[in-house]
């Protein structure tokens, strides 16, 4: 039976196939042994992360879990760094919703509904959100339900509530940017925002184990006997999502009626107001940004032009100045930790170390995914005559030189505290950031700069690898720095090796 | 008096892709002149163009640009040409002055004269008043003619266009067909594209028709009006004949 037209069912099923068409190319690339690959790939991890999982609530679980205090705050703190992160997701694709044109200009000019289409779309989110969570959280609460009781499954009730909790906050503070700096600035502040949000809980419980524990582990604080002891009372309303997450259904159905609540809420208000604010988020390419000073020709080199313009773009690159934010703010922690530590050189050493290598091969690996493949006038190089292997060392030096200016104070910091530290943290930096951007040269393919945000869907492969590189290149300086089995470190240097070497055998040969 | 070298004498060019786009197709251009290259979609002539410019490797064949061997020497023969896409390729966050500063970085030239020439080539293309403006916020004809004013700054002795005209209003296309022209006065060569035939008739002194990868006809408007069998008067009547010609002619040697 086929939907009425422009319906809520039919938008929804629109939504439904376009969602399901993207995913599976984007996962298999039109190629059916990936697909199977794939599956299989998932199968395996999924193993691993229940095998994983079971190693963490398994004495947890052989002790007992009671509705007490101490387990009350410990599922209500993790559930709540949790949930930043879906509400940084959340608020990420309602945004992308006003923003992205794709079918919107088809639909807002047709006569179909806007105010429909918002609610299928809002909907959309929250349950793409709430999916994702269950994903994520399916190892712990699958093995709970296992050894502790089918209960435990009511925690996948509680991702949909906080899902459609998330997916309204998101659709309200959206509302809210509208209203308050104008379509032309919102979609910066909320992605800002929501990279603020996903951070911000992380660090600030990081930061408070750090000067209240002086260690990194956010648990530290959770089960802590000054927290649990300063903690409401055990009645207090303010546990009912981690009671609703232990199989309590009372507190499940007030929970799930709170969340759903706030997302119609969210969409009745706003519903009606999407087709003006998406209409103006269309105009915004075209305002008019001029530049105080009317630019002077400088002399120099083929290099010095393409690095001038390189650098010209990165200055002015709103999403990588978000970017380099959330570096700075992952940063902050083992900064911290370093002040706590003074006096301590190994201790701070093998924190500070590794997070700066593993934040310059982050920060390597976006820059020149920008230099690299966000060319948004190859043809125009590329007709240029300049030498292919020109363009590419003066876009490398570019970057590197970024790189240098952004780490090279905090090398110095370093070096105030340890000079051997900051030299290992100075090779790490060399191998992290060379690496990454090794591999973004492996997988350039030529995109719009403006994709950056989603760089990450353009190759899996180059991305992860780019990931997994960093971490054993900041895992061998953490031990070169910090461990009396500095020889340690040649064997995630030698994985890291292994990796590169890997990203450099399937890199694309067109 | 010795043969002056063609603009660009392309020799037996080859590039398939699923199916052969250009097919051994030869092409001569001399110095100067005003060509116009048209051909219904997916003829090849896109291919064609990006393979001169450098922006694409031909399977086999042989590229010259005032003599100079564009596939063994390549920097050598784009220091003498300029490529314009149908789809502008501009930074949105420079402007256009910061645009064509890059550009004649590239091209090496001079900083003063480029400057000069920079502001010369925005007052002719009424770009003056947005020469601070980044180009994000530009019209699809105001970032044409960035791209063209790029093009344009290091003094090209060919300049290639690929459908430069799409998507321009009349008063812009106009700006830039006026550019092109005085820059043939100058003795430029321009080899053009064009889904618009008017402009290949007026602009042109000689019109190439491709179809199927390979160069059907070849001439001034007269001499294509004597080649097509049973064409009218206009270019689009003579056009349509000789591809339909072609067509006919390729099925029937198929068959």
């Amino acid at each position: 039976m086929s939907a009425a037209p422009a319906s809520l069912a039919w938008f929804a099923r629109h939504e439904l196939s376009l969602f399901w068409r993207d995913w599976i190319g984007m996962m298999t690339a039109g190629r059916r042994t990936r697909g199977i690959v794939l599956v299989l790939v998932l199968l395996i991890a999924a193993i691993l992360l229940h095998l994983l999982a079971n190693a963490l609530v398994g004495p947890w679980l052989a002790n007992g879990i009671r509705a007490d205090k101490p387990t009350l705050v410990l599922i209500t703190g993790s559930g709540l760094l949790f949930w930043s992160v879906m509400l940084s997701q959340a608020l990420e694709s309602v945004t992308r919703a006003y923003y992205a044109r794709s079918d919107l200009d088809l639909i807002l000019s047709s006569p179909a509904s806007a105010r429909r289409l918002f609610a299928v779309r809002t909907a959309a989110i929250a349950l793409t959100t709430s999916v994702l969570a269950a994903l994520l959280a399916a190892p712990v609460v699958d093995m709970l339900a296992f050894f502790g009781g089918p209960r435990w499954l009511a925690a996948y009730g509680v991702l949909a509530a906080f899902g459609a909790l998330a997916t309204a906050i998101g659709v309200f503070i959206t509302i809210g940017l509208f209203n308050l700096v104008g379509a032309k600035r919102t979609r910066l502040i909320a992605q800002i925002v929501a990279a603020v949000i996903g951070a911000a809980f992380v660090i600030g419980i990081q930061a408070a184990a750090i000067l209240g524990y002086g260690t990194m582990n956010r648990f530290a604080v959770l089960q802590s006997a000054d927290v649990v002891a300063h903690a409401p009372g055990i009645e207090s309303p303010v546990w009912l999502p981690a009671r609703a997450a232990m199989g309590d259904l009372g507190a499940l159905a007030t929970v799930m009626l709170m969340g759903l609540g706030a997302l119609a809420a969210a969409i009745a208000v706003s519903a009606a107001s999407f087709s003006h604010h998406a209409t103006a988020a269309a105009s915004v390419g075209q305002g008019v940004t001029r530049q105080r000073r009317t630019a002077r020709f400088q002399p120099g080199s083929q290099k010095q032009a393409m690095r001038r313009k390189e650098w010209m773009l990165l200055r002015r690159d709103p999403w990588l100045l978000s970017q380099t934010l959330m570096q700075i703010l992952y940063l902050l922690p083992p900064a911290l930790l370093l002040w706590v530590d003074f006096g301590k050189e190994a201790g701070a050493a093998i924190v500070v170390v590794p997070v700066l290598v593993m934040a310059s091969g982050q920060l390597a690996g976006g820059l020149a995914w920008l230099a690299l493949s966000g060319e948004d006038a190859h043809d125009l190089v590329a007709t240029a005559p300049v030498p292919p292997r020109a363009v590419l060392v003066a876009k490398l030096e570019s970057i590197m030189a970024v790189i240098a200016i952004i780490v090279g104070p905090l090398l110095l910091l370093t070096a105030l505290l340890s000079v051997e530290a900051a030299m290992i943290a100075g090779a790490g930096i060399v191998l992290a950031s060379g690496s990454a951007t090794a591999i973004q040269m492996w997988f350039r393919a030529q995109a719009r700069r403006a994709l950056f945000r989603r760089r990450q869907v353009s190759s899996r492969a180059a991305t992860l690898s780019e990931a997994f590189v960093s971490i054993m290149w900041a895992g061998a300086a953490a031990i070169a720095a910090g461990s009396p089995w500095w020889w340690a470190s040649i064997v995630p240097a030698s994985m890291a090796m292994l990796v590169l070497l890997l990203a450099w055998a399937i890199r694309p040969r067109s | 008096m010795p043969d002056l070298p063609f603009a660009l004498d392309v020799k037996d060019l080859s590039k398939a892709f699923a199916r052969p786009a250009v097919d051994h197709l030869d092409l001569k251009v001399r110095a100067g002149e005003f060509y116009a290259l048209l051909g219904p979609n997916g003829a090849g002539k896109t291919t064609l163009l990006r393979m001169v410019a450098g922006l694409l490797q031909p399977d086999s064949g042989d590229i010259s640009i005032f003599g100079i061997d564009a596939r063994h020497n390549p920097v050598a023969a784009k220091r003498v040409v300029a490529w314009v896409s149908d789809e502008p390729m501009v930074y949105d966050r420079l402007t256009p002055l910061e645009y064509l500063q890059f550009v004649a970085g590239l091209w090496e030239m001079p900083a003063a004269d480029a400057e000069r020439r920079a502001h010369e080539l925005l007052g002719w293309l009424g770009l003056m008043p947005h020469a601070d403006e980044r180009c994000g916020g530009f019209s699809k004809g105001m970032l044409q003619k960035v791209a063209l004013a790029g093009a344009l700054v290091h003094d090209p002795k060919l300049i290639i266009l690929d459908e430069p005209l799409t998507g321009l209003d009349a008063g812009s296309a106009r700006q830039v067909k006026n550019v092109l022209i005085d820059k043939v006065r100058t003795g430029v060569t321009v080899i053009m594209t064009t889904h618009i035939l008017e402009v290949a008739e007026r602009m042109a002194e000689r019109i190439g028709v491709i179809a199927r990868g390979r160069l059907i006809a070849e001439g001034t408007l007269d001499e294509l009006r004597a080649k097509a069998r049973h064409g009218g008067t206009s270019l689009e009547d003579i056009f349509l004949d000789l591809v339909a010609d072609h067509a006919a002619g390729a099925e029937s040697a198929a068959a």
